[in-house]
């Protein structure tokens, strides 16, 4: 928890350059827009049309469309703009603001009385003037309410912009969702709700002295918020020398694993941001693309994924595949296998498998028509299902899927019979289960493997300070860091993990 | 020979199929009170925008002391010309003083005292400056609307049912007032209205407009004698009618 909190005024700092910039950007675009709709009842239908429509794409859903469209038209233009990070999360959080800005300037111009409209350019009011002197101020109440909404909104779906890689207030959601630290998710939507409030209050404010037309309380909300924006620019100042970006999945071993790296890197004097929460699917392509610098990967998901492999060779030869396909195709390095691996494992209790007398996959599938399987959200949608029923004829009396903790706990509680664990996780061990040999090698291994981008690749003294990483992580260390960030009680954040996990690598 | 203040020259003007004004011409010379009559539809608000280009004419010209209307710029042009129309519009978020000297800065003039002036000069206390238009009267609005079309100094006004909301003694009370800051400050004013009684008892010179045509123009006098053909004088006939039937009643009182 300690170790959240000093990283608060970082992320408060990056959640509000990213909400004041969305929220200016979707006023530069919308205020012109609503002007120009406002005297085109057709142009106001395409307008208000096409920003609801936006509105009707969930944010998470607008915020990941946004990677592969700013892949595409970087690989069009030849590269140089970047897919992950501030640039998506800006233009998706201005797409999202742009509706309540726009309807509502639309409507307090359209309302306005015709006679009020008539007299302005009775008296020959340029259009200039007209806007300035009868529309806007006649327009503004109804105006500022969407302004308020849309910078309600972009504050609270600013905190997913955590899954495109920009830091904000969502790393501290996210990252306490997957490890289940409440405190943490507490903290990041307290903060996020707070800002939101006194941005509210604020744009309140604002709009109160423009209609009664008392000046303190506009300079005074505008002077709160400029002071807000500077603080939140003081990192930025200080921020010198290189920094490289290390990216990571969205649960604990990733969190921890990000860390144990970026404390290695923070030493040799490196400046280090974390870009957590990625997709399997994205994150491959981010490192490939320059987006992230390192992060780590697990063996059977890029022979799967990102090669589409269905094949399962020896675990060497896999590696030995894998480091070249990537070399091959420029599109990373694989620097070598930390130690460990992070399979789909077969487990049971402890007490029953003993019963039961069942070691293998073999004798599961003997007995799979009296038992029930557990697994994780993806795994029965997953080539390795199939791979693992090709080679073991299973039928299970049931199989549903849990959510990865709600899984241990079902486990547990008799609720099922067999789950598909992580042979990392550190509940293994704790929970007192036994995981089943895969005996013909059905499952492809899942090695975890450190992988650098190509530009990384030319810094030696980045690549020294991550090394001696490569085969020091044996899987009991592993089970044991995920372990003090999963358990129940005494949960130690990623931060402490990882400095622990350190010191255990000599 | 000095050009009128204000001429029509074969002014047409169609709104798709329909013909508002088909090919007016009047001269209208300086001083002059006309009062453009006739029943909705007839086009004597066209004719009345086509002055200071609310309504842009299809064919013919209007000419301020002999120049195109067409070829001035059109705050220039607007500027010149008071503007006082039925629906008022005043500016609903700023106070009577500022509706009232908004031309002037527009025009970059300072309003030094001129805002008090205008409130002597329609009627209404001075300390109603700082009120806002949502505390006035129907008839206090409109003196207001007409304060701010007096603003800039113009010496043409163009008034479009000008008192046409207001209750029979306000009407009444701000008729005549203005009629006399007309001949005060020297004014052109043309006024539209459908009511032949305000005309008569207005106006220097009538003319009377239907179905785009002008079938009438002559001074109240000679419209009450009987002249002017048949649109006019049924027009002349609901007033006069009215007022017998009054003149009875008192008889039989």
């Amino acid at each position: 928890m300690s170790g959240a909190l000093a990283r608060l005024p970082g992320l408060l700092a990056a959640h509000v350059q990213l909400s004041v910039a969305a929220l200016l950007l979707a006023l530069a675009i919308g205020l012109p827009l609503a002007v120009m709709a406002a005297r085109r009842p057709a142009l106001a239908r395409i307008v208000l049309g096409f920003a609801s429509l936006v509105q009707t794409i969930p944010a998470l859903a607008l915020l990941a469309l946004f990677y592969p469209l700013l892949l595409a038209l970087s690989a069009m233009v030849g590269g140089g703009i970047p897919a992950l990070g501030f640039l998506p999360a800006l233009l998706a959080l201005t797409l999202y603001a742009l509706l309540p800005i726009l309807r509502n300037a639309v409507t307090g111009l359209s309302g306005i009385d015709p006679a009020v409209l008539e007299a302005a350019d009775g008296m020959g009011m340029t259009a200039g003037q007209r806007l300035r002197l009868v529309e806007a101020p006649l327009a503004l109440p109804v105006a500022m309410a969407g302004i308020r909404t849309a910078a309600v909104w972009t504050i609270g779906a600013a905190t997913l912009a955590t899954t495109v890689g920009q830091p904000c207030l969502g790393d501290l959601i996210f990252a306490g969702l997957q490890t289940q630290d409440w405190p943490l998710v507490l903290t990041g939507c307290a903060a996020a709700a707070l800002l939101a409030m006194l941005a509210d209050g604020l744009l309140g404010s604002t709009e109160w002295g423009l209609r009664t037309r008392r000046l303190w309380p506009v300079w005074g909300s505008l002077a709160v918020l400029a002071c807000g924006l500077g603080l939140s620019l003081v990192p930025l100042m200080r921020s010198q020398g290189p920094v490289v970006t290390i990216g990571a999945k969205n649960f604990s071993e990733q969190f921890i694993l990000a860390r144990v790296i970026g404390q290695r890197l923070e030493k040799a004097g490196y400046r280090v941001q974390y870009r957590e929460g990625l997709g399997s699917a994205v994150i491959f392509k981010a490192l490939s693309a320059g987006d992230i610098d390192i992060y780590l990967d697990y063996a059977g998901t890029l022979w799967t994924n990102e090669m589409r492999r269905t094949d399962v060779p020896p675990r060497a030869q896999m590696l030995t595949e894998i480091g070249g396909w990537m070399k091959g195709e420029g599109r990373a390095q694989l620097l070598g296998p930390l130690g460990f691996e992070n399979s789909y494992a077969f487990t049971m209790r402890a007490s029953e498998q003993r019963r039961l007398g069942i070691r293998t996959l073999e004798d599961l599938a003997a007995r799979s028509p009296f038992l029930r399987l557990g697994t994780d959200i993806e795994f029965l949608e997953r080539p390795e299902w199939a791979m693992t029923r090709s080679a073991y004829p299973m039928r299970f009396a049931e199989a549903r899927p849990f959510q990865p903790t709600m899984m241990y706990n079902a486990l547990a509680s008799g609720r099922v019979d067999v789950i598909t664990a992580f042979s990392s996780d550190g509940r293994i061990a704790s929970d007192g289960l036994a995981t089943l040999t895969d005996t013909k090698g059905a499952i492809p291994a899942y090695d975890a493997l450190l992988l650098v981008g190509n530009a990384r690749m030319k810094d030696p003294r980045l690549i020294s300070a991550i090394t001696p990483l490569i085969g020091k992580i044996a899987v009991n260390i592993m089970r044991e860091a995920n372990y003090r960030v999963d358990r129940p009680d005494a949960k130690e954040s990623p931060e402490e993990a990882a400095l622990w996990l350190n010191a255990q690598i000599k | 020979m000095t050009p009128p203040a204000i001429r029509f020259d074969q002014v047409r003007k169609a709104y798709g199929p329909s013909i508002a004004v088909s090919g007016a011409s009047l001269d209208i010379p300086a001083g002059q009170f006309v009062a453009l009559v006739g029943s909705s539809g007839s086009g004597k608000s066209t004719l009345l925008k086509t002055v200071n280009r609310l309504a842009e004419p299809d064919a013919g010209r209007v000419l301020l002391a002999g120049k195109d209307v067409a070829a001035m710029a059109l705050p220039d042009l607007r500027r010149r010309i008071g503007y006082v129309f039925q629906h008022i519009g005043l500016f609903p978020h700023i106070d009577v003083g500022r509706n009232i000297d908004i031309a002037l800065r527009l025009a970059g003039q300072k309003p030094d005292g001129r805002v008090e002036e205008l409130l002597d000069l329609i009627g209404l206390p001075r300390a109603f400056a700082a009120r806002m238009p949502a505390e006035l009267s129907g008839g206090q609005a409109q003196r207001v609307g007409v304060a701010r079309a007096l603003a800039a100094g113009p010496s043409i006004m163009l008034m479009d049912e000008p008192f046409g909301a207001l209750d029979p003694v306000t009407r009444d009370s701000l008729g005549r007032a203005y009629r006399a800051l007309h001949d005060r400050l020297g004014m052109t004013t043309i006024m539209v209205t459908h009511d032949m009684a305000e005309a008569l008892l207005l106006a220097d010179r009538i003319i009377v407009m239907d179905s785009g045509d002008i079938v009438a123009d002559l001074a109240p006098a000679a419209l009450l004698a009987g002249a002017g053909g048949d649109v006019a004088q049924a027009l002349v006939a609901v007033p006069r009618d009215q007022a017998e039937r009054l003149r009875a009643l008192e008889a039989d009182g």
